[in-house]
């Protein structure tokens, strides 16, 4: 026997035990949910990161699409003012210990497809004084934060969730610096931090803050104590930063909404990794006051996830399932509703930023997504709004995080591996 | 009386060879004791330990595997019988402990049982090839 041959056809073997992956129509409330299953080795494929060089990402006929700001810190939320004026996010937080063998290497794999840029830690401000679309103004407008990433205003408090404290800023119309430090109203849960961004919504009468708080694993590798205070939405109340849990089971609520009109809270979460291609969706929901969505015992309802232990069987009885599945590894980690001004065939909906998969042998997401609304919920598949991102063969220009809608008629995109926002537009006639 | 010294290797094992097969077998032990906690207490951190461990008797292995390569390639060395089982056991139980730090690199509860299993069988063929491999030349056999 040839020992080295031998180990070649051993690994060879190991390495071949991946399965191939077909995409089942995963969208809406009902997806297909095939059975759990992984080979010796997770499926990575990872985005090779490329310049966008002449490239611009591809909009729907009747749209443009331009870059308002470039060179940007790792940009992921983004919040347009009453002024027009726009505030970026930039940051990258993090840092979890390595515990296992396997954080090391993933790390190292997953590190490849991202941007080498060191997050900035600041709120960036731009401006497009003469209403030309080009943004000629780019400011800091407060440095020295942590990881921020949830923005909200409302009268004249700008709200940031840092990654481990929510923040207040005092706000007037035309401000481009921050006038002082921030307030702190409560701490975030931060240890460890695995899912580190802090999403944030607040409500129209700016009584009550809601803040999205991630998992701090995949499925419960780090152990049951460290998640104590995630995978929820804590509503906290403005004023005295006191807060409760409004929502739990939300593996990681990477961003918030509230719905024009009704004042109900929405949010975009990313569901689990690791039990096969089409597993387990990410999604879009409607987030129900007390309600639990399953994480860590259970997926989409009550789908047992065998790998947590000990189990909750109770829990999992009263797990609800969520409204919308985006599809299983999108990552959507920007929600925001339109509005009239997007043009008819984008009013009524939500646009969601799918940051792109890394656990799929068929990469999925990379692109920015509108989901149609009728009668205030979700309805029809989702249609793609910005998209030419990443080509077939991995070469990765952009990868979409945070979107907002203006007012005014325009879709504000964050791009965190070209360290871009970019606006997309109904072309003007005439 | 006509005494026969069987030639189990050359000569004894080369001292960091020695090291390093012994030293193979407390560390998968060392895994598969720590699977066994996780299995029952379900405390991850045991799980973390075994992945560790089943690390650190991988590099141990795979270093004797070198020398015990090394040791049939060489052609002028006289190799004693059982040399070659030797090494092919510990390549065995290099293969099965890589497939057994796979199993462990699933998050939490998905590398069990077959983690604790395959974390037992590799103790156990790491026994038997450091047994192989220490059967050493001895003065006094009899045949």
């Amino acid at each position: 026997m040839k020992p080295g041959l031998f180990m070649a056809v051993a690994l060879s073997a190991l390495l071949a035990a991946c399965g191939g992956d077909t995409q089942p129509a995963q969208y809406g409330a009902a997806p297909e949910l095939p059975k759990p299953q992984r080979g010796l080795l997770p499926d990575m494929v990872i985005a090779k990161p490329a310049e966008w060089g002449d490239k611009l990402p591809t909009v729907p006929e009747g749209y443009t699409i331009s870059a308002i700001a470039t060179d940007l810190k790792i940009p992921r939320q983004t919040l347009v003012l009453p002024n027009g004026d726009i505030l970026v996010a930039e940051g990258r937080g993090g840092g979890a210990p390595v515990l296992k063998p396997k954080d090391v290497i993933a790390g190292y794999i997953k590190s490849k497809g991202t941007s080498p840029v060191k997050g900035g830690n600041r709120l960036t401000l731009l401006r497009d004084a003469d209403g030309d679309g080009a943004y000629e103004l780019s400011t800091v407008f407060a440095d020295n934060l942590n990881a921020p990433y949830g923005l909200a205003l409302v009268d004249g408090s700008l709200y940031v969730a840092n990654q481990d404290a929510l923040l207040r800023f005092d706000y007037q119309e035309g401000q481009t610096k921050a006038s002082g430090g921030p307030t702190k109203i409560t701490d975030l849960p931060s240890a460890i931090n695995h899912h580190w961004t802090k999403s944030l919504a607040a409500s129209a009468d700016g009584q009550t803050l809601y803040v999205g708080i991630g998992s701090n694993s995949n499925i419960t590798e780090r152990g049951m104590a460290a998640e104590v205070d995630r995978a929820m939405v804590w509503q906290v109340d403005a004023r005295s930063g006191a807060h409760k849990p409004y929502a739990t089971g939300l593996r990681n609520p990477t961003a918030l909404a509230i719905q024009p009109g009704t004042g109900q809270l929405w949010a975009v979460v990313n569901e689990r990794d690791e039990i096969g291609p089409n597993l387990v969706p990410d999604y879009l929901t409607a987030v129900q006051e007390g309600r639990f969505y399953g994480w860590p015992y259970s997926y989409w309802g009550q789908h047992v996830d065998d790998r947590v232990r000990p189990q909750n069987l109770e829990k999992v009885a009263s797990a609800i399932a969520p409204d919308y599945a985006l599809g299983s590894h999108v990552a959507a980690l920007g929600v925001t509703f339109s509005n009239e001004a997007m043009g008819s065939q984008f009013a009524d909906g939500v646009f969601v930023g799918e940051h792109g998969s890394w656990n799929r042998a068929d990469p999925v997401g990379y692109k920015v997504v509108f989901v149609p609304f009728r009668d205030g919920r979700p309805a029809g598949p989702p249609v793609d709004f910005v998209s030419g991102f990443r080509d077939s063969d991995g070469t990765t220009r952009g990868r979409p995080v945070g979107v907002s809608v203006d007012p005014r008629g325009a879709l504000i995109v964050a791009d965190d591996l070209s360290n871009t926002v970019w606006r997309v537009a109904p072309a003007r006639s005439g | 009386m006509e005494v026969i010294i069987e030639r189990r290797y050359s000569e004894a094992i080369f001292p960091l060879h020695a090291l390093l097969l012994a030293g193979t077998v407390p560390l998968f032990l060392g895994a598969a004791l720590s699977d066994a906690a996780y299995a029952s207490t379900y405390e991850i951190q045991w799980s973390n330990f075994a992945s560790w461990l089943i690390v650190g008797g991988l590099i141990f292995a795979g270093l004797a595997l070198l020398f015990a390569i090394v040791d049939l390639c060489i052609p002028s060395r006289r190799r004693a019988r059982g040399a070659g089982w030797y090494a092919l056991i510990l390549l065995i139980t290099w293969v099965l402990g890589f497939v057994d730090a796979l199993l462990h690199a699933r998050d939490a509860w998905a590398a069990m049982p077959a983690g604790l299993a395959l974390s037992v069988i590799v103790t156990l063929l790491a026994c038997v090839a450091a047994w192989f491999g220490f059967c050493t030349p001895r003065i006094g056999g009899m045949k």
